[in-house]
């Protein structure tokens, strides 16, 4: 037992003396939880619009003039036909080319309908729908206002059904609310997961980790010395993450903090348990940063992070049945925006557990003072 | 009396390799046992095996009277060890590195400062206690690791190689540390490649491809081989020649 405090005493003294790590270790991760919530967004703004008008009257003026209005889009001019809207695309100077046909105010009145062309880039699918939904909504609104002006007759006849949306738990439909729980534990994977695995494969590189080898400490003496140390750096961080989330981003947190903090350490576990496995595997520091790069990037991109885990194909969500990141990040979301309470996340606990305790027997099974 | 370490038959494969092939030997107590051999002729494996740090192919072989097989934990408490690789922690200072091998040793907390105030003062080493080990010249960094893997008072400590790069001087100061522990009881198992060393030892093996050419006292070895110098015994075992 007593072993376990030398350890974690060393420890501590090293990193205190590694001024550099020691910055890295706490600014980086900060850093990546301010740009990555500020910038890494699927709000799309700044959408460029070209338009080909093809009949220069009064109507296709009050319909560009709406897209005009709009902080999303951005009127880059007008094209003189369809080839040169072809052209723009491929240049890319144009997100989207809207078509005016000609006849359009003539049919309008007359007729009562007429139809309007988006081409739209849709490299980025996503961008693109987005971008088709904004501008879909804008037509649906100019066709609106030409109805209610040409039928003044009979208000009555014109039944419209409205939808009214709520968005709950985000309500501005922020991004960074979004984003700010899953990075806060996307950064403990990397503290604990991929700074514990360099720590230990160090100790491999200099010669000391023989030198322990010879002495009598037992494997879950060393092992928890080497992890009680990451936990306490681990838990420090994610009271800033915590702090910054609730005064930089204005988050409120809904659910218990303190069920926020067990879930932190429940991960902090696991993820200097993966490190441990991982230091065991390589035998130089190289080697354990690309394991751990190969690692740390297949669960971040999976997790759900940046992109929603139900619309991945079959394959990548039974992956993800392995990825701690994923469920970390559903309960980061949850308790912290919805107001989750253990009852409600209780499955993603004992996975989680699981998956710790599992690591941290692989990890021992590996580890050996003896070759 | 027990002997410090036994073995018979001890051997070591990697692959079709043999590194230390049926290597048959007693070390008694207090004993200063010299293990001679060119780079790559079995020694550090075959230390290694009786450190419990590697898993022998066959054989037997006891340290401090414990199987390498099976205790190879209670070994551990029984030795020191000292590789050719330095292993203290660069970054800790000289009385940082005694506390932490001494709690790792499992010395009690109040021993701690007296075993350092001890080791700092026989090496005359108490102006640089606070500093980092990183700043001390090689010389007093293997003394210093030389006392650190004594904390425990082990009944063996196995040296590899300890003087490996430093001037005849400390090289000289070292081996005083070595006399002073095989003269409390301690028994020293020393490789070295220097032959003005193995004329220290009390008695001195030779190995040659992973095999144990010849064990015998220095004066004994040359008697044998009919030369005046271990240097001339070496040339004779492990290049096949002779300087004469």
């Amino acid at each position: 037992m007593n072993r376990i405090r030398y350890m974690v005493e060393k420890e501590i003294r090293q990193l205190r003396r590694n001024p550099v790590l020691l910055r890295i270790m706490i600014l980086a991760p900060i850093m990546q939880l301010i740009l990555l919530s500020y910038a890494a967004n699927y709000e799309v703004k700044n959408l460029n619009i070209a338009v080909v008008d093809g009949d220069h009257t009064t109507y296709s003026q009050r319909l560009v003039g709406k897209f005009r209005h709009l902080d999303n889009f951005n009127l880059t001019g007008y094209l003189s036909s369809d080839k040169k809207a072809r052209q723009t695309l491929l240049a890319g100077d144009a997100d989207l080319v809207l078509v005016i046909p000609p006849h359009f105010e003539r049919d309008l009145e007359k007729a009562g309908s007429t139809t309007v062309q988006l081409l739209l880039n849709a490299i980025d699918g996503s961008k693109a729908g987005i971008a088709n939904g904004y501008a879909t909504a804008i037509i649906r609104d100019f066709s609106a206002d030409i109805l209610a002006e040409t039928k003044v007759v009979s208000p009555g006849v014109v039944s419209q059904l409205t939808i009214e949306n709520q968005y709950w738990y985000n309500p501005k439909l922020e991004y960074k609310t979004f984003m700010v729980p899953g990075v806060l534990f996307e950064l403990l994977l990397l503290v604990g997961g991929l700074v514990s695995a360099l720590n230990i494969v160090r100790e491999k590189e200099i010669g000391t980790m023989e030198q322990l080898n010879v002495t009598p400490i037992r494997k879950h003496e060393f092992i928890l010395g080497k992890s009680i140390p990451f936990v306490i750096v681990g838990l420090g961080l994610f009271t800033v993450g915590l702090l910054l989330g609730r005064f930089l981003f204005q988050i409120r947190i809904e659910g218990s903090v303190a069920l926020m903090y067990v879930f932190a350490l429940l991960f902090l576990i696991l993820c200097v348990g993966l490190g441990l496995l991982i230091s065991t595997l390589a035998e130089n520091q190289q080697q354990a940063l690309f394991v751990s790069f190969f690692v740390l990037v297949l669960f971040i991109l999976l997790s759900g992070l940046f992109a929603s885990t139900e619309n991945m194909p079959v394959w990548a969500q039974w992956l993800n049945w392995l990825n701690p990141l994923k469920y970390i990040i559903e309960v980061g979301r949850n308790v912290m925006l919805k107001g989750s309470t253990f009852a409600d996340v209780s499955r993603q606990f004992f996975v989680l557990g699981g998956m710790a305790v599992g690591l941290l027997l692989l990890a021992s099974w590996r580890y050996r003072k003896t070759v | 009396m027990e002997n410090a370490v036994h073995t018979h038959q001890l051997t070591k494969k990697f692959g079709s390799f043999i590194a230390t092939n049926a290597i048959t030997f007693d070390v008694a107590q207090g004993e200063i046992f010299g293990f001679l051999g060119a780079n790559g002729a079995g020694k550090t494996t075959a230390m290694r095996m009786l450190c419990g740090l590697l898993k022998p192919s066959s054989g037997e072989a006891t340290v401090a009277g414990f199987d390498v097989y099976r205790q190879s934990e209670k070994i551990k408490q029984n030795i020191g060890y000292m590789s050719q690789r330095f292993s203290l922690y660069e970054d800790l200072t000289v009385r940082e590195n005694i506390r932490f091998y001494g709690g790792i040793y499992g010395l009690r907390r109040a021993d701690i400062p007296v075993k350092t105030d001890q080791i700092l003062r026989k090496l005359g080493i108490e102006s640089v206690a606070d500093s980092l080990v990183a700043s001390l010249p090689l010389g007093w960094k293997q003394k210093l690791a030389f006392s650190v893997a004594l904390i425990h008072e082990p009944k063996i400590v196995f040296l590899d190689e300890p003087t490996g790069g430093v001037d005849p001087i400390t090289r000289r100061q070292f081996w005083d540390l070595i006399y002073e522990a095989a003269h409390g009881g301690t028994t020293v198992f020393v490789t070295t490649h220097y032959m003005d060393e193995a004329e220290y030892c009390n008695r001195v093996s030779i190995m040659v491809d992973g095999k144990m050419k010849a064990l015998d006292t220095p004066s004994g070895l040359k008697t044998a081989y009919n030369v005046d110098s271990m240097d001339a015994v070496f040339q004779i075992l492990a290049r096949g020649t002779s300087t004469k």
